[in-house]
């Protein structure tokens, strides 16, 4: 067993926390403040190639593991939460999920761009009334000829309102017996006709994000849009979320790091009773945990992100993952938030946006409570994963790095 | 044009650095390239980039120096190569500048040798200037821009930051820069930069290489010690207006005998 990351991984990481450090976290109180993205951040996250970080060259990516897709996520969310969202909707749910079920004509023609980065990638799912439970939604797409025709709303979308394509879930089949058998997954431009995209404000965090709603009214569009075969569409999403689940547990893991990194700065530096408040032993207990809960986060996510190298089937261990990491991201920041006293609670420091940012996670792509029932399933023998008809691909370096 | 850089490894600025038993420790702060030496790589690049020409990256160091060579090749830089040598454990920026313009004779050809202004361990600033002079090599430090080069006609002109402002010197090439800060934040390693770094194999030169014997260093640290803790005391100067408040400052400066 080797817990050591190569030198690649390492390179990876200092990269992003050098671009962190010096291009973001000097703005993120700003455009948290503005309940805006900063409009730097997507074309920035391009040109650096972070957007196709993880993808074959081939595909216009830059080739790199999916290890190396969870460092940068960790990197990302450390310094603001709404860059990793970005990985999370634009690589974990949508770009991976055109490297696993995508035809070779809808690689060159979606994937590719971005990876490249001259085109952003969205995820919807969850609609105003379908959230976990996704088979309860409503939107639909008919058969007419050659097209479908798309109908619906989907809400709480990360990048609504910026991306370019979108991979929609919807149901083709109403009269399907299993109602998670009646759905399918599609492709869908956003400058289409009939599409309608918008921002949600006001939302407790992610406030310099884009979370919005896509509404599509007779949306037309090709049937080679359609992604993987009719019918397909519950499992599609399912893997999507085993993709963009690993992100969110990365980019929890950075979360519960700065806060750590930010409750140990603030005891070296404030004083009560005449000595540093890190010589207290209950700020020393929180510390601990936070300590206890970055290093078991850490270790649960490289390990999915292993698994997803090797090719095995990981929903298992992402979803713990997942679940874990988030959870203790809530508990890292609500308890740095403690240990700077007034002051964290207002936001001349960082812990209270930290608190705000964390809990968005604990809800979207798995509620808690959805990821400890797959737990308990998995533990009592009711649950078990099926094989999928494409499954992720194994890294493989020779075939990631070729050009062609 | 072919562009030597050199780069340093040091430990991270952040480090907290202390002396224990004569020795000076870093804890367990990483060593990264020298911050300095990021801008003279930028630099590099950027004139190979606009004047056509590869750029080759060298450290003088141990072995662990070679993450700092990994880092200029991620950045863009064409090959690496590490000076180690044992008898190079202690050397001096005398002797170093000896080193360097040894790997510059090797490399044969080079228009323009190119340094941080100084490493931030050290803090010397002395070789450049050194190596150039054991070159016989015009010597133009602490350049914040290269305002015009001609390869062809072997000529350079750069703006030097100093104190009192910019100076625009004139040189004959091949010469030895150094490189400040203003020359324009250095870049990331790309990510293609960075596999290309991470499979690189990087030749390394000893003494024998160079065909030059150990250089003799003139400065020695014959003892290290931690410099004398300050005290500082903290005191809130109130009044009622700020005439009043910059009076009793005056006056506490005054006092104080700090002017």
């Amino acid at each position: 067993m080797d817990f050591q990351l190569n030198e690649e991984h390492r390179m990876v990481q200092k990269m992003v926390r050098d671009f962190i450090d010096k291009e973001v976290k000097p703005t993120v109180r700003e455009w948290d403040r503005k309940q805006e993205m900063a409009p730097f951040i997507l074309p920035r996250m391009a040109e650096l190639g972070i957007l196709g970080i993880n993808i074959p060259v081939r595909y216009g990516g830059q080739g790199f593991d999916y290890i190396s897709l969870g460092l940068v996520c960790e990197e990302l969310e450390a310094g603001d939460s709404p860059l990793r969202v970005v990985m999370s909707v634009h690589m974990g749910l949508n770009s991976m999920a055109l490297l696993q079920w995508g035809t070779e004509e809808q690689k060159q023609k979606f994937l590719t761009p971005q990876a490249k980065g001259e085109k952003y990638a969205c995820f919807g799912l969850t609609e105003p009334g379908a959230g976990s439970d996704v088979a309860g939604m409503k939107g639909t797409a008919k058969r007419v000829g050659d097209e479908y025709v798309l109908n619906g709303e989907k809400m709480w979308i990360s990048l609504a309102s910026k991306a370019h394509h979108a991979l929609v879930v919807l149901r083709t089949n109403p009269d399907a017996a299993d109602p998670h058998d009646g759905l399918s997954a599609f492709i869908v431009e956003l400058d289409r006709k009939g599409v309608t995209t918008g921002d949600i404000h006001g939302k407790l965090g992610m406030r310099a994000g884009s979370t919005g709603f896509i509404a599509m009214q007779d949306v037309h569009i090709p049937v080679e849009n359609r992604l993987g075969e009719e019918g397909e569409g519950f499992k599609i999403a399912m893997s999507c979320l085993d993709n963009g689940r690993y992100t969110v547990a990365a980019g929890a893991t950075g979360l519960i790091r700065a806060s750590l990194d930010a409750s140990v700065k603030y005891s070296h530096e404030r004083k009560a009773f005449n000595r540093e408040i890190g010589q207290f032993q209950l700020v020393q207990q929180k510390i601990a945990y936070m300590v206890q809960q970055y290093e078991a986060a850490r270790l649960l996510y490289l390990r999915a992100g292993w698994m997803k190298n090797e090719g095995e089937r990981n929903t298992r261990e992402t979803s713990l993952a997942k679940w874990y990491a988030t959870d203790a991201s809530f508990d890292a920041a609500a308890e740095a938030i403690q240990v700077h006293g007034a002051y964290g609670y207002s936001d001349e420091y960082d812990v209270e946006r930290y608190l705000r940012n964390s809990k968005g996670g604990v809800i979207y792509e798995g509620t808690s409570e959805i990821h400890q029932l797959m737990q308990a399933g998995y533990a009592l023998g009711y649950r078990k994963d099926a094989d999928l008809r494409c499954e992720l691909p194994a890294y493989d370096a020779e075939y990631w790095h070729a050009e062609k | 044009l072919k562009i030597a850089v050199f780069v340093k490894q040091v430990p991270d600025s952040a480090a907290k650095i202390a002396v224990e038993s004569g020795v000076v420790n870093w804890g367990d702060a990483p060593l990264v390239i020298n911050p300095w030496d990021e801008y003279a790589v930028e630099a590099a690049l950027q004139l190979a980039e606009k004047h056509g020409g590869e750029v080759a990256a060298f450290s003088l160091g141990p072995e662990s120096a070679k993450e700092a060579l990994k880092h200029a090749l991620a950045m863009g830089a064409a090959s690496a190569t590490l000076i180690n040598d044992p008898a190079l454990a202690a050397a001096d920026a005398g002797a170093s500048a000896r080193v360097f313009a040894a790997a510059i004779n090797k490399l044969g050809g080079v228009d323009l040798a190119v340094f941080g202004k100084q490493a931030i361990d050290s803090d010397t600033g002395l070789a450049p200037a050194m190596t150039a002079r054991v070159l016989g090599w015009p010597s133009l430090t602490l350049v914040a821009n290269v305002a015009a080069l001609d390869a062809g006609a072997k000529t350079i002109k750069v703006e030097r930051g100093i104190e009192e402002g910019r100076q625009i010197v004139e040189g004959k090439l091949p010469a030895v820069i150094s490189i400040i800060k203003d020359f324009g934040e250095p870049r990331y390693p790309s990510f293609m930069g960075i596999r290309k770094a991470s499979k690189a194999e990087i030749a390394t030169w000893t003494l024998g290489d160079l065909g030059i014997p150990a250089p003799e260093s003139k400065v020695s640290w014959p003892e290290i010690i931690a410099p004398p803790k300050r005290e500082v005391t903290n005191e809130m100067i109130t009044g009622a207006n700020a005439d009043e408040i910059a009076a009793k400052l005056a006056d506490k400066i005054i006092g104080e005998g700090v002017l």
